[in-house]
């Protein structure tokens, strides 16, 4: 058995230069293998994989080889359970509710027809979002019957999974949405994703600024329940100040990036989680 | 300092580069991935930004 933790990545990110400075800092023995230039016979782990820290951007070749390694006795952070659980909106939205963490209100519909039944039964505006997907690609913002029609329209001849509607309520809310960095039983770190007026969406790949936000007990502990909810042991979990219903979760990353949290709080996001990691596999 | 496969200029690659790590030219916006050659860093075209790629 050996220390040595495996960073299998696909794109070399800041985040990934942040783990790798961090290793040689603070002499923790890391790895990083290419999964590009991986093939693997699934009947023997002759690499010899022992603790391995997913940090795939792809999220299909994340998955797969998730499942391959676990399959050979690997430990993975994150599970497999937690990239199909967390990589799904649906999935989360279900496991979050069960776990009662509140999470904005929903509607999935398995077709145009019952989508467009869903809206005209519950009005607009609605958020239309694939299942599965991110960077808020293809997450849409349904103003009225016709807009409506014309995206889902679009998305009949598109991949199957295109044609799974998941409907959310257009949440009331300042400017702004928060990412909160959770290793383990603890929020390492969060920060406020600011939009800019011509922007609903706050994803900081859209242009959003960031601004440190401090963590509530309140906060801490939807963010660990949100965690525990996906079987998860590092992710980012994104939440919104809902006018009516104060903070809500709405999506939980399963492969999260952090270099906006270790630049506004200075927080030693990538210490802490090969820290976390290094201290599960031993 | 490398030159640029698209259009020549000179891309400078960081003391801190790994491999992977991508790239851009600051004159064109080509986006290269720097792979380890015998003295330093190739490029080589970058891919583009997938349609599963996210976090």
């Amino acid at each position: 058995v050996t220390s040595k933790i495996t960073v299998l990545y696909d794109t070399i990110r800041l985040e990934e230069k942040l783990l790798i400075e961090s290793a040689k800092k603070n002499n923790i023995d890391i790895e990083m293998v290419d999964c590009k230039k991986l093939f693997i016979d699934l009947s023997e782990n002759t690499q010899n994989f022992q603790t391995v820290l997913q940090r795939c951007v792809s999220y299909y070749r994340n998955i797969h080889s998730t499942a391959t390694l676990e399959g050979l006795g690997a430990k993975v952070v994150n599970s497999l359970n937690t990239g199909i659980l967390a990589g799904n909106k649906l999935f989360t939205h279900m496991l979050l509710q069960k776990a009662g963490v509140p999470t904005p209100e929903a509607t999935i519909a398995f077709s145009k027809e019952a989508a467009m039944n869903a809206l005209e039964k519950n009005g607009y505006p609605k958020i239309i979002k694939p299942t599965v997907g991110s960077w808020g690609r293809m997450v849409s913002k349904l103003n009225n019957k016709d807009s409506a029609e014309a995206i889902i329209e679009s998305r009949e001849s598109m991949y199957p999974i295109y044609q799974i509607h998941f409907l959310e309520e257009f949440v009331q809310r300042p400017p702004r949405d928060i990412r909160a960095i959770v290793i383990g039983d603890k929020v390492a770190g969060a920060i406020y994703r600011i939009t800019d007026k011509d922007n609903w969406k706050t994803n900081t790949h859209l242009g959003g600024s960031a601004e440190t936000c401090k963590v509530t007990n309140e906060m801490e502990d939807m963010c660990i329940k949100a965690k525990n909810a996906v079987q998860g042991e590092i992710v980012g979990v994104d939440l919104m100040e809902s006018d009516d219903k104060g903070l809500v979760v709405h999506e939980i990353n399963n492969t999260t990036e952090f270099r906006n949290v270790v630049r506004v709080t200075g927080v030693d996001v990538p210490t802490q989680i090969l820290e976390h990691v290094k201290n599960m596999s031993g | 300092m490398t030159n640029c496969l698209e259009c020549d200029a000179g891309i400078i690659i960081p003391d801190d580069a790994v491999e992977g790590e991508i790239v851009t030219c600051a004159e064109c916006g080509a986006s290269f991935e720097l792979v380890k050659a015998s003295d330093g860093f190739e490029l080589k075209p970058a891919q583009t930004i997938g349609e599963d790629w996210g976090q």
